[in-house]
C-alpha cells in the first residue's frame, strides 16, 4: 500500500517529491521561532488565571481575608490588659497587640498557619493535576503537547504563587486592621528590645515569606499526592489529613524524636524574628525543612507524572 | 513518508489485559484512514499509545516519522486529537477553553491566538457560543468544540477518536463534511469508530481491530473487492447440489437443510445453474449475493460484544 493507490482525498501522486517536510511544513505551520522563556510565562499566566478566576479559590480567599478581620475586632472588643502573664508566642503577641497593631499580622498568621492557610493551598495543590485529570483535560493539555515535566513545573510555580498571594492578603488584611483599630508606632520586640516601625515591618514581611515557604513546600506535597490519583477531592483531603495528622503526632512528647522531621514542624518558628537578637536556628531548620520537603515531594511527583500512563 | 506507523505495537494493562496485541498499523500520508472495531478492542488505547499519553508494553509507533512517545515535543504540535470524547473545564467559557489549550503549546504564536480560535470556533460552527460557559454546552457542541481544538492550528494530521459518539445523525453528517474539508486541504486524518456504515462514505483507507488484534488494514476497494460472491442453490438434495458445486471448482461448497452455497469467485453464475440442472439436481431456486460491506465488517469483527478480562 503507498500513497499512489490514493483515491480522491490528498496530494496527487508525485506531486510532492521525496519527504515533503521542509517546505509544506513550513506553509502549513506558519513559522514561529520557538522562544521558550516566553511561551513558558504564556503557559504560567493561563495557570494563574485558572487559578485565581475559579469562583471556588476567590471565594477561598475571601473568607482567609475575613479572618483577621474577625480577629481583629475580636481581640479590640476583649483587649488583654498589657503584661496579663501567661507565655508561648500567642500569649506573648496578644500581650504585645494592645500596645501595637503591627502584632496584629503576627497573631493572624500564626492561628491561620494551623489551618486555614493550609487548607488554602491544599485545595489548590490537590486539585492541580488530579483535577485536570479528572476532568480529561490532562490528556488533550498532554496532547497539545504540553510537555510533562514542564506543565509540572508549571504548576509547581502556579501553587507557590497561590500561596504567597494567601500569605500576603493574610498579612496585609491584618496590617490594615490593625493599624485601625489599634496604636501603632516603634515596635517592642517580645524580648522587650523596641526597633523602629519600619523595622518592625521588615521583619514583618521576612515573617510573611517564611510562611509562604512552608506554604509552597506543602503545595509541593500536595502535587505530588495530586498526581496519585483522578479525583481531586480525594487529594485534597489527603493534604489536609497529612497536615493534622503532623500537627498532632507533633504534640505528643513520646514521639519527639521524630517531631523535627514532620513537615509542620518549623511553621511557627517564625516567631524568633520577633526577638533580638534573632535566633536563627529554628528559622534556618524551617528554611532547610521546607527545601527537603520541596525537592522530595517535586522529583517524586516528577517521576510518577512522567512514566505513568494518562488513562482518564 | 507515513502519516502513522508502528510496528508489533502492544499494551497489557497492569492486571494482565492485553488491550492491543502486536499491531502493525500503516498510514499512509494524506488518506483517511478509518480505524474500526467493537467496543473494547483497543482503538482507543492505540490512540493513547500513538499520543505518547500512554506507554507501550514493547513495539514501536511512529508519528510523521517521529518515534513516540519519545519525540512527543517535536512532532505533537503538527497532529491535532480527540481522544475518547471531549473534555474542557466546564466553568470556563468555549472561547477560553480553547485559549488555555492554545497557551500550553508552546509553539504557538500568541499575537495570532485570537484570530485562531476565533476561525477554529467558527470552522465547526460555535462562534454564536464561545462566550457561553462549557458546562451548559449539549453533547454536539461538546463535540464540536473538541474538534476545534485540534483546528486551532494547521495540521498535517488530525486523530479523531470516536468523533460522532453521541451526535444525532445532522451532526454525524456535518463531523463527515468536516473531516471531507480537513482531508480536502492535504491533512492526514485517522478516525475511528464502531460503526464501518459512518466512517465509509469519507475513508479511503480503514483498519479493523478485534479483541486488540488488526484483523484487516488496506485500502477500503481492497476490503470491498474481498466482498466474494456465493452461489445459493434452494434445493431439495443439498448434499447431491454441493458436490456438484465443489466439483465445478467453487470454493467453501457447503450442504445446508434446504440449499447448498458456494463462493463464486471468479466463475459466471449461468454455467454453473446449467450446471446443476444437467446433474439432474431439482433447482428450487439460484441466488447470488455479494456480502455487504457491513457483512463483510461484521464476519472480520465478530457479532456483539467482545468483552473478555
Ligand atoms: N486503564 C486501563 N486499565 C485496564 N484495562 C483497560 C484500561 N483502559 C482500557 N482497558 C481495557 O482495554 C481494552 C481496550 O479498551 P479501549 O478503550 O482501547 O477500547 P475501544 O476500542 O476504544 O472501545 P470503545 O469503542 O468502547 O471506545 C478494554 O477491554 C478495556 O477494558
Ligand atoms: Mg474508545
Amino acid at each position: 500500500m503507498s500513497t499512489a493507490d490514493l483515491p480522491a482525498p490528498g496530494p496527487a501522486p508525485g506531486a510532492a517529491p521525496g519527504p515533503v517536510p521542509a517546505e509544506r511544513a513550513e506553509a502549513v505551520l506558519p513559522g514561529v521561532k520557538p522562544r521558550p522563556v516566553w511561551s513558558y510565562l504564556r503557559f504560567f499566566r493561563s495557570e494563574l488565571r485558572l487559578i485565581f478566576l475559579r469562583r471556588r479559590n476567590l471565594l477561598l480567599l475571601a473568607v482567609t481575608a475575613a479572618f483577621p478581620l474577625l480577629i481583629g475586632i475580636a481581640l479590640r472588643l476583649a483587649a488583654p490588659r498589657p503584661g496579663n502573664g501567661g507565655n508561648g508566642p500567642g500569649v506573648a503577641f496578644f500581650n504585645s497587640l494592645a500596645g501595637n497593631g503591627v502584632f496584629l499580622t503576627f497573631i493572624a498568621l500564626s492561628s491561620l498557619l494551623i489551618l486555614v492557610l493550609p487548607i488554602v493551598v491544599s485545595v489548590v495543590a490537590g486539585d492541580s493535576v488530579a483535577g485536570e485529570a479528572g476532568y480529561g483535560t490532562l490528556r488533550y493539555l498532554l496532547a497539545v503537547p504540553a510537555g510533562r515535566t514542564r506543565l509540572l513545573s508549571v504548576k509547581l510555580l502556579a501553587i507557590a504563587a497561590w500561596g504567597l498571594c494567601a500569605t500576603f492578603v493574610v498579612s496585609a488584611v491584618a496590617l490594615v486592621v490593625g493599624a485601625i483599630l489599634f496604636p501603632v508606632g516603634p515596635v517592642t520586640l517580645l524580648s522587650g528590645v523596641t526597633v523602629p516601625l519600619a523595622e518592625g515591618l521588615l521583619r514583618l514581611l521576612f515573617v510573611t515569606l517564611y510562611v509562604a515557604a512552608a506554604m509552597a513546600a506543602l503545595g509541593a506535597v500536595g502535587l505530588a499526592i495530586s498526581t496519585l490519583t483522578e479525583h481531586a477531592i480525594g487529594a485534597i483531603a489527603a493534604v489536609m489529613v497529612l497536615v493534622v495528622a503532623s500537627e498532632v503526632v507533633d504534640q505528643v512528647p513520646q514521639l519527639a524524636a521524630i517531631g523535627p522531621y514532620l513537615p509542620t514542624h518549623w511553621w511557627l518558628s517564625f516567631d524568633s524574628v520577633l526577638r533580638a537578637p534573632v535566633d536563627t536556628y529554628g528559622l534556618l531548620h524551617g528554611l532547610l525543612s521546607f527545601g527537603v520537603y520541596l525537592v522530595l515531594a517535586g522529583s517524586f511527583a516528577w517521576a510518577r507524572f512522567t512514566s505513568a500512563d494518562v488513562t482518564s | 513518508m507515513t502519516a502513522i506507523s508502528t510496528g508489533g505495537l502492544t499494551k497489557r494493562f497492569r492486571g494482565g489485559q492485553l488491550a492491543v496485541d502486536h499491531i502493525d498499523l500503516d498510514v499512509p500520508h494524506g488518506c483517511v484512514y478509518g480505524f474500526l472495531g467493537p467496543n473494547g478492542s483497543g482503538k482507543t488505547t492505540t490512540i493513547r499509545m500513538l499520543l505518547g499519553l500512554a506507554f507501550p508494553t514493547s513495539g514501536r509507533a511512529t508519528l510523521l516519522d517521529v518515534p513516540m512517545p519519545g519525540g512527543a515535543s517535536q512532532v505533537l504540535h503538527r497532529v491535532g486529537s480527540l481522544v475518547e470524547g471531549p473534555a474542557f473545564y466546564p466553568y470556563l467559557n468555549g472561547e477560553d477553553n480553547l485559549a488555555r489549550m492554545d497557551a500550553a503549546d508552546r509553539t504557538a504564536d500568541p499575537r495570532t491566538a485570537g484570530r485562531r480560535i476565533g476561525a477554529a470556533l467558527d470552522r465547526v460552527g460555535l462562534l454564536p457560543a464561545a462566550k457561553k460557559r462549557y458546562r451548559n454546552y449539549s453533547l454536539g457542541m461538546k463535540q464540536r468544540l473538541a474538534i476545534a481544538a485540534g483546528l486551532l492550528r494547521p495540521r498535517e494530521l488530525i486523530i479523531l477518536d470516536e468523533p460522532t459518539n453521541g451526535l444525532d445523525p445532522q451532526g454525524t453528517r456535518e463531523v463527515r463534511t468536516l473531516i471531507r474539508q480537513i482531508a480536502a486541504d492535504g491533512t492526514t486524518v485517522f478516525v475511528s469508530s464502531h460503526l464501518l456504515a459512518e466512517v465509509e462514505q469519507i475513508c479511503s483507507h480503514v483498519g479493523v481491530m478485534r479483541t486488540g488484534r488488526l484483523v484487516f488494514q488496506g485500502p477500503l476497494a481492497e476490503l470491498r473487492r474481498s466482498a466474494a460472491a456465493r452461489v445459493t442453490v434452494r434445493t431439495a438434495d443439498p448434499e447431491a447440489a454441493a458436490k456438484v458445486l465443489a466439483a465445478l471448482g467453487l470454493a467453501d461448497a457447503l450442504a445446508g437443510s434446504h440449499e447448498a452455497s458456494a463462493v463464486l469467485g471468479d466463475a459466471e453464475p449461468e454455467p454453473v445453474c446449467a450446471e446443476l440442472v444437467r446433474a439432474g439436481i431439482g433447482v428450487r431456486g439460484f441466488t447470488v449475493d455479494a456480502p455487504s460491506l457491513e457483512d463483510l465488517f461484521v464476519g472480520l469483527t465478530g457479532e456483539g460484544f467482545d468483552v473478555d478480562g
